[in-house]
């Protein structure tokens, strides 16, 4: 919470900059703000910026240095025994003394170069806070004096506030860039380290999933196994019955909806399909969890199949659900897109609705329908609280949609919830498998957006 | 089973059209969309296999008074039609017609070439598919080639016929879907200003194939082209704020219009 | 005027033979008919799902209750007699409704009967004797008929949402069922509006558990993101939309923002685990971290939505502004944004409510785990609603299940809110140019 207050006490900085500032200018022209190149709010502002901006960005760049800084201070600090650990078994006991410091006083009983470590660790962080707020005030007061002494009746404030703001834009509107490098960065590094543990190949092609063994960080690699194959087929089962639930009926509302409904029914109808589009996805995983899965389970006992009680059949049920508006919005928009003339050339020949529909305007929009199909598909794959809550963790490899199967992001969630080592293969694979998923819905909406663009170039 | 119906309808002299039985005939005819009124009693008469233009400043229902003929204007939210409407005296708006059938025989031409996203072929083969016109394959190719030949396209394209129509210049496009409405072998063919969206050498072609196209359907045209009316018509009525002002012989109504409204059109005062 | 004499429909061709139309329109309204069937077929669905919540949840409204006849013993609770807030709060209160229990049922003895006798009131009812207790030490050495929460297999089983005695599994015996009539007659039974669920944070009893901790949480982690998504969102957007030049380096961002939008949430997550709370060291299960995840997640479609907004504002405003001598800014920070902002907001609402009900990115982060305390910053630790219905529907006893739907029917209320505010909002200022 003490950063906070130095945040607080710069913007308080700032705007006392940016009263002073506009004071200062009006008071050098007496008053008369025609005398001045821009607007005293202007040099008010050139004020704000310069006292704050610097400052507050010191603030970011030193917290996100202050931790890699302080672990390779109270880790050089150690005992000498703790040298020739390997990195693994470092940020282990550094987690410890991290824990152990924030316990507090509470430091007895552990040993005693851990509780040294710890109120290293302590004081350091004192010693790095104090200094923050020195050199960040400091910082602000310098920007202070800085803009102070430029306002002049003839400085162009407007110009220096403006393109001010315009790097900040441009800042803001990289970050999106950012976002999708710190993905990509993130998990590649993370996978690069799993595949020095475990072969790329193994995990591509292997067929066997079973990363619980692995207990104890000697054991990793030989007795665990990755072969992600099952992973991969199970996410493609759940999907594929999805797409078979999803498809038919959300194309076929966009066709009632867009073509036969009238103006009020559809006025009723749409908003509610949407309705299904806002339910948050643990809804539906509650839905499909208690509901639906003991509801496949008995009806398959009584036809006398036997149906394990997380059955991809449920989870793909319950998630083509989820995707019925999804497919359903945007095959509305693709099939309005398709120009009257079309259908009125079809019309005008004798065709049927249903004949002009399907004939005309479907061939007609199939690029687009294709398109909204894999996005509905990267949805499905990427979808994660409904498998999670009904679908399995036994990665079994089998087309059999009553039996049990798991998925990436089950597998994805399993491996990274609860207590974890950053280090084991076991959260290592949490990433590779990341790193697929993200590849794969990438390519997918990629193309996906490409033809629904093309299309829509067609008939603009 | 198909063309040989066509050859076999009697030619008529196109100039006698006075004396011709009507082939459509309008009495009493109100359009309205939702509250708008857009044709007042609307009493018009077409004779068989003649070219019937229909002129008339923008906005005048001539369009609409097209699209009643098939009724297209049916698929239009909140559009309404009274009055008596005929083809071969019998009332297109009856509750026993099946405008399906009504669209097969009445067949429509529009403003912009729009041929469907798929070949020439298909274009062209898509009425008499949906009707059932071919008992196989050969049949089609036939009606497909007499409809593109009608068309004066067929040269044109007969090495590719199963290129994508819209690879077609809009000229052939428009062509295209003259021969997509007459392979369905409709009796009247409906044509809103087929020309408009064409360049002159284009339109020309058009023209020419609407002269010759006349010996065998009725053809109504809608154009914002005097010129053009005068070109291609022998009977031309005036549509005015939603009244047909004034129809007969297009020589009569070109050269001597009894209303002084036609008179201010066709010189130019009002359009 | 029509000639009847044929029967068909009659205006077409005669090789339009009335069989293959009368086939067609068959096939027409087939046609017609699966489109009806497919709505109808989502609607079922979304009725399906309600129903599956709401009959699950309405219950959750009612408590069993337990009235006991409690001694406040001083000799049980302060011995010392001096009050101290410590030995209040460590004074052994299970005792005192063991005594309560043996005062209305004294008929009861043997070891097997009186635990079985005492598994009937919630194990966490001492909580409830605590905190009176803490409230009005004078209590202490007096008596009072106080109402505790029964245990959750007994509120289950007063609702008739499991069977006891012989032919149910064992939660609750004959023998317990027969005490639990008794007490019913004696008026000691009673259902009362359930406070605990709304005003209380997680707990390992069902019938001691409540939402409002995971309500705080949620509210914390929106106030972050909402803080940082919404101004960034509308920066980059009024960026992209006013004054970039269309070149490369906007084609990269524009492809990037469409293709963060359909990232799978659970990536976002993965980012904020490594990222975050790896190299950035920030504290596991805290709304900080829990709400920059989702702002990144949401600035896609806040800075889609605002570019919309922006793009409805017709040139001739602009064009008037910048001919009085205003610079693009100016009319950008005056005239653009000003008319723009009902169609940011809206746009920002619905991204927000999306990200109320987002789970997945938030487990990455450490904000499922079990949490008590009702979080007072955005470093406490923390959970969110959408994660307490994920825990609660994962647990065992039938009694969180029924916590579960309860907690969706909340959190459906929140989204139904915000998705009226949204469409209230666009309503009122919704603009014809």
């Amino acid at each position: 919470m003490s950063h906070l207050f130095i945040i607080i006490a710069i913007l308080a900085l700032a705007l006392v900059g940016f009263r002073m500032g506009r004071g200062r200018a009006l008071a050098l022209v007496g008053g008369q703000a025609r005398r001045l190149s821009s607007l005293p709010v202007y040099h008010g502002g050139y004020m704000l910026l310069c006292c704050g901006l610097p400052a507050l960005a010191m603030v970011i760049i030193w917290l996100a240095l202050e931790p890699a800084a302080v672990r390779w201070l109270v880790l050089s600090d150690l005992p000498d025994l703790t040298k020739p650990l390997s990195s693994d078994r470092q940020d282990l006991l550094y987690d410890k003394i991290r824990a152990l410091a924030s316990r507090g006083t509470g430091t007895a009983g552990a040993d005693s170069f851990l509780a040294a470590g710890a109120s290293h660790f302590q004081s350091l962080k004192q010693t790095s806070l104090v200094a923050l707020a020195v050199a960040s005030l400091m910082a602000a007061t310098a920007g202070f004096w800085f803009a102070w002494r430029r306002i002049v009746p003839a400085f162009p404030a407007r110009g220096a506030v403006e393109s001010c703001i315009r790097i900040i834009l441009i800042a803001s509107s990289a970050l999106a860039i950012f976002t999708t490098i710190g993905i990509v960065l993130s998990l590649l590094f993370e996978t690069i380290r799993f595949f020095d543990k475990v072969p790329m190949a193994d995990f591509l092609f292997g067929l066997k999933w079973s990363p619980q063994t692995a207990l104890r960080a000697d054991q990793v690699g030989s007795s665990s196994a990755f072969g992600a194959v099952p992973i991969f087929a199970g996410t493609l089962l759940i999907s594929l019955i999805a797409m078979i639930v999803a498809v038919p009926i959300g194309l076929m509302s966009a066709i009632f909806l867009s073509e036969y409904a009238s103006r009020n029914a559809r006025a009723i109808l749409k908003p509610m399909l949407e309705i299904l589009a806002g339910v948050p996805t643990v809804v539906y995983g509650f839905f499909a969890a208690l509901t639906v899965a003991p509801l496949v389970r008995e009806m398959g006992g009584r036809m006398g199949l036997d149906v394990a009680s997380e059955s991809a059949l449920a989870a793909g049920v319950v998630m083509g659900i989820m995707i019925i508006p999804f497919v359903s919005s945007l095959s509305d928009d693709v099939i309005t897109a398709v120009p009257v003339t079309l259908r009125e050339g079809s019309y005008g020949l004798g065709a049927m609705k249903s004949e002009t529909i399907l004939r005309v305007v479907l061939p007609a929009a199939l690029p687009g329908i294709v398109g909204s199909i894999l996005l509905a598909m990267s949805r499905a794959i990427g979808e994660t609280m409904i498998v999670v809550m009904a679908a399995g963790l036994a990665a079994n490899l089998t087309a059999n949609p009553f039996a049990a199967v798991t998925t990436v992001t089950v597998q994805i969630v399993t491996l990274l919830v609860g207590d974890q080592e950053f280090d084991s293969a076991k959260t290592l694979a949490a990433f590779a498998l990341g790193l697929v998923l993200f590849a794969i819905t990438l390519v997918l909406n990629i193309v996906a957006l490409m033809t629904v663009r093309k299309y829509r170039e067609k008939y603009d | 089973m198909s063309l040989n119906a066509l050859n076999m309808r009697t030619d008529t002299d196109p100039m006698a059209t006075a004396n011709i039985a009507a082939k459509i005939r309008a009495v009493g005819v109100d359009v309205h969309y939702h509250d708008k009124q857009a044709l007042f009693q609307v009493d018009l008469t077409i004779p068989a296999n003649t070219v019937t233009a229909l002129i008339g400043p923008s906005g005048c229902g001539k369009s609409t008074f097209l699209r009643c003929l098939n009724r297209m204007n049916d698929i239009i939210d909140g559009c309404r039609i009274s009055g008596a409407l005929t083809l071969d005296g019998r009332d297109l708006y009856a509750p026993d017609i099946d405008v399906v059938a009504l669209r097969a025989r009445v067949g429509m031409v529009f403003q912009k070439p729009n041929p469907f996203p798929k070949s020439i072929y298909e274009n062209v083969a898509f009425g008499p598919h949906i009707h059932g016109l071919a008992d196989d394959r050969a049949a089609l190719d036939h009606i497909v080639e007499t409809s593109l030949r009608r068309a004066g396209l067929f040269d044109e394209v007969s090495d590719r016929l199963h290129d994508t129509a819209t690879s077609l210049s809009g000229g052939q496009q428009q062509r295209l879907c003259i021969a997509r409405a007459i392979a369905v072998e409709p009796e009247v063919i409906l044509m809103d200003e087929p020309c408009s969206a064409l360049d002159p050498i284009a339109t020309a072609k058009v023209e020419e194939l609407i002269d010759e196209l006349r010996q065998r359907y009725t053809i109504v045209i809608v154009t914002h082209s005097m010129q053009q009316a005068a070109r291609v018509s022998q009977r031309t009525a005036f549509f005015h704020l939603g009244e047909v002002v004034e129809d007969g012989e297009t020589a009569q109504i070109f050269t001597d219009p009894r209303d002084e409204r036609t008179q201010a059109y066709i010189t130019g005062r009002i359009g | 005027m029509t000639d009847s004499s044929k029967p068909d429909t009659g205006i077409g061709h005669d090789k339009f033979t009335s069989q293959r139309l009368r086939r067609r329109h068959r096939a027409e309204r087939r046609f017609r008919l699966y489109g009806v069937m497919a709505v109808a077929l989502s609607l079922c669905c979304l009725t399906a799902l309600f129903s599956s919540v709401f009959s699950k949840a309405y219950t959750i409204f009612g408590q069993t209750e337990i009235a006991l006849d409690i001694q406040f013993d001083q000799a049980v609770i302060d011995p010392s007699g001096k009050r101290q807030r410590k030995a209040l709060i460590g004074a052994d209160y299970g005792a005192l409704i063991k005594a309560g229990l043996g005062a209305s049922f004294p008929q009861v003895s043997g070891r097997r009967d009186k635990r079985a006798l005492r598994q009937l009131v919630s194990s966490g009812a001492v909580y409830e004797l605590q905190e009176l207790v803490l409230q009005d030490p004078n209590l202490v050495d007096r008596h009072k008929r106080v109402w505790l929460a029964a245990a959750d297999d007994v509120d289950m089983y007063r609702k008739g949402l499991i069977a006891g005695g012989a032919q149910g599994n064992g939660r609750i015996s004959a023998k317990q069922a027969a005490w639990l009539d008794d007490l019913a007659r004696r008026g000691q039974l009673e259902r009362h509006f359930n406070w605990r669920f709304f005003t209380s944070g997680d707990s390992r009893e069902p019938e001691q558990a409540g939402i409002l901790g995971a309500a705080v949480g949620s509210l914390l982690t929106l106030l972050i993101c909402l803080a940082l998504a919404f101004p960034l969102g509308v920066m980059s957007a009024v960026y992209l939309e006013e004054f970039a030049p269309r070149n490369r380096w906007t084609d990269l961002i524009e492809v990037n923002i469409n293709n963060l939008a359909a990232v799978p949430s659970i990536v976002f997550g993965l980012l904020g685990l490594s990222v975050l709370l790896g190299t950035l060291a920030l504290p596991r299960s805290a709304p900080l971290v829990g709400g920059i995840v989702l702002a990144l997640m949401t600035l896609p479609t806040v800075i889609i939505a605002a570019r919309a907004a922006l793009q409805a504002v017709p040139p001739s405003i602009r064009e008037a502004a910048l001919g009085v001598g205003a610079s693009t800014q100016q009319v950008v920070w005056h005239h653009v944004l000003p008319l723009a902002m009902p169609g940011i907001l809206t746009g920002t609402i619905i991204g927000m409510a999306r990200a109320l009900g987002e789970t997945a990115p938030l487990l990455m982060i450490g904000m499922v785990a079990f949490i008590v305390d009702i979080p007072t910053g955005p470093t406490d630790p923390a959970t969110v609603l959408p994660v307490q219905i994920f825990l609660w529907a994962d647990a065992p006893e039938r009694a969180f299940a029924e916590r579960a739907a309860a907690a969706i029917i909340v959190l459906l209320a929140f989204l139904i809110t915000m998705n009226l505010g949204a469409v209230l909002l666009r309503r009122r200022f919704e603009q014809r140019w």
